[in-house]
């Protein structure tokens, strides 16, 4: 009973499974945003919005209601054409991304087993990689078609903070796929079972790079360079109003949404959860769980409650990296753009390329040495420790966040306290 | 007078911490996260206490007749700073005067209470009373029998009991 879907079946489950992961994903964008706007309120002492609906949870409706109807403003000076193409280009991305996330263990039905993702391309990472960059045209062309000098310093600020962030994030992936020795994100979940350790412990400095990464990429603060409202008014959507505004904010919510889910699926799991009794995978059109000593392969028991678990399990993973957008959109205050850059070019790049050197020569000298793939991991959790403190370490003293002026004094007000003693007994008067 | 230096204590950038100050800050809003102490006032459920000397939208006493209790004697007019007040007086036939036009123009008013405290016969008031939205601007000047029709209570710096505050 344990083949694969075929045929008609395989179609019509594919379709449904397109059907409500999209569902899904409208929903759960709209449902982030009202999350936002309450915990928003919690963590400032306000309500948020509480009136539509129990709890205000119709509020995202309402929202949507609101600017489906609303008159849409197309300023006179704007390039029409590519002010349209804009929020679309945004959003597609956003929404196309999440094809290849897997959402929970394969789930059993009369017809053979239905994976629960919606297309296992075998380049997996690489797509998502492609599509993600692709996010930027959008912001880039809805800035400049505006003809609108704080739209247009928006999309220039947006394209050059994907370029100086993509490469740090391809890097913090690389050291996944060393781990995994696959591009599938199927192959690297279930990789995470084999080993019985989520990567977030044996690449921690690698999660710590692809969080930071992953926050600059879908523009959210303390990296909303492109929005900026303190200073660029709402960056590259300033012109936008009604839907289109809408499709931008839907876009950047989905790149959350989709952001979170790639923190669970590559390092903490996916939808596994501690044990192995969802272990599942494909061998010659068998779905296994296993060999056992004489190299025969058990079969897999998938069930439907393993299916519905791990996908609670996958949500509850992504949820708590949705919280911690907003948790962190909500506390820390916005960098200065030099320091942006800063960070991402003379901090995230060469860590990140240093740390693949770790991890691939520690990868090297453990396979020489033939230890077990346990071992490995564990060892390997000891070198990113290390690595991480080192980095926060080094992160930590201000030399590079603290931007243009640290460590320097241009101006001074009077002596320092412990400079006062010496300062008074050269005969300089300290007036106090 | 000296001239005189402040030294302004600030955190050297080598001894700072960037990182603890915003792992600090993050459990900060955690705490708030969690535990919300809002402050947020759920106004048309909660309503606000007024303050014993709050002067509202006015009203205009009126007889057991149903006569405004009004003289047109002229001070509200006279005295009002905002030159809000119109007021045309008339007299019946037995000698009374009564006011044919009497409008207060709620958007010029200040709410001074003036007009309160200049009346003879304590018949203007203004009101405890804030809520008086209305969907057009013309809305906003209250005629005679408008400000007859206000129901809510006078303000509290007017005594019944002591009308002539004596």
């Amino acid at each position: 009973m344990n083949t694969p879907i075929s045929g008609l079946p395989l179609l019509l489950s594919t379709s449904l499974k397109i059907a409500i992961m999209f569902g899904v994903v409208m929903l759960t964008v709209a449902y982030t945003t009202l999350a936002e706007r309450r915990i928003s309120a919690f963590i400032q002492d306000r309500l948020g919005p509480n009136r539509v609906g129990p709890f205000g949870l119709l509020q995202p409706i309402a929202d949507g209601l609101k600017n489906l109807v609303k008159e849409e403003a197309l300023p006179g000076t704007a390039s029409k054409f590519y002010f349209m193409l804009g929020p679309m280009l945004a959003m597609i991305p956003a929404l196309v991304t999440f094809a290849v996330v897997p959402f929970a263990a394969p789930l059993p039905t009369p017809w053979g087993v239905v994976d629960m993702i919606i297309a296992d391309v075998p380049i997996g990472i690489l797509y998502i990689l492609a599509l993600s960059s692709l996010g930027v045209y959008g912001i880039v062309i809805g800035g400049w078609a505006s003809n609108n000098k704080y739209a247009f310093l928006g999309a220039l600020r947006a394209s050059a903070q994907m370029v100086s962030y993509e490469v740090a994030l391809g890097l913090s992936l690389i050291v996944v796929l060393m781990m995994a020795g696959n591009v599938t994100l199927t192959e690297i979940v279930w990789q995470q079972q084999q080993l019985g350790l989520w990567f977030a412990l044996p690449l921690s400095l690698g999660f710590i790079l692809f969080v930071i990464s992953a926050f600059a990429e879908t523009n959210r603060l303390p990296f909303d360079m492109p929005e900026a409202e303190s200073e660029l008014i709402t960056g590259f959507h300033t012109e936008y109003s009604a839907m289109k505004f809408s499709m931008f904010f839907i876009a950047e919510y989905a790149h959350m949404l989709t952001a979170s889910a790639l923190m669970a699926t590559l390092f903490f799991g996916g939808w596994d959860l501690p044990g192995s009794w969802d272990d599942a995978f494909w061998h010659q059109g068998e779905l296994i769980r296993g060999f056992d000593a004489s190299g025969a392969p058990v079969a897999a028991a998938p069930a439907v409650w393993k299916t519905l678990l791990t996908f609670a399990a996958f949500a509850g993973k992504t949820a708590f990296f949705l919280l911690l957008y907003i948790w962190i959109r909500w506390t820390l205050p916005r960098f200065r753009y030099d320091q942006v850059m800063e960070l991402g070019w003379k901090v995230m790049l060469p860590t990140a390329l240093a740390y693949v050197m770790v991890v691939s020569s520690t990868l090297l000298v453990l396979d020489q040495v033939g230890v077990s793939r346990f071992f490995q991991g564990l060892a390997l959790t000891g070198v990113s420790g290390m690595c991480t403190v080192a980095f926060v370490f080094f992160l930590d003293r201000g030399r590079i966040i603290g931007g243009a002026s640290s460590g320097r004094r241009v101006v001074s007000f009077g002596p320092r306290p412990h400079e006062r003693g010496a300062a008074a007994s050269k005969g300089v008067p300290t007036g106090d | 007078m000296a001239i005189t230096t402040v030294v302004i204590q600030r955190p050297d950038p080598e001894q700072s911490s960037y990182l603890r100050a915003a792992f600090k800050g993050m459990a900060l809003t955690l705490r708030h996260m969690v535990n919300p102490t809002t402050v947020t006032q759920q106004y048309p459920e909660e309503q606000t206490e007024l303050s014993p000397r709050w002067r509202g939208t006015h009203r205009m006493e009126v007889h057991a007749d149903g006569r405004p209790k009004c003289v047109a004697c002229g001070l509200c007019p006279t005295v009002c700073p905002a030159n809000c007040i119109r007021l045309v007086g008339g007299e019946d036939d037995q000698g009374n005067r009564y006011p044919i036009v009497y409008e207060i123009d709620e958007f010029r008013c200040i709410f001074c209470g003036m007009c309160q405290e200049v009346c003879p016969v304590e018949a203007i008031h203004v009101g405890r009373d804030f809520e008086n939205a209305e969907y057009s601007r013309d809305r906003f000047v209250y005629d005679l029998d408008r400000l007859m029709e206000q129901d809510h209570p006078t303000t509290l710096l007017w005594d019944p009991a002591d009308p002539a505050s004596e």
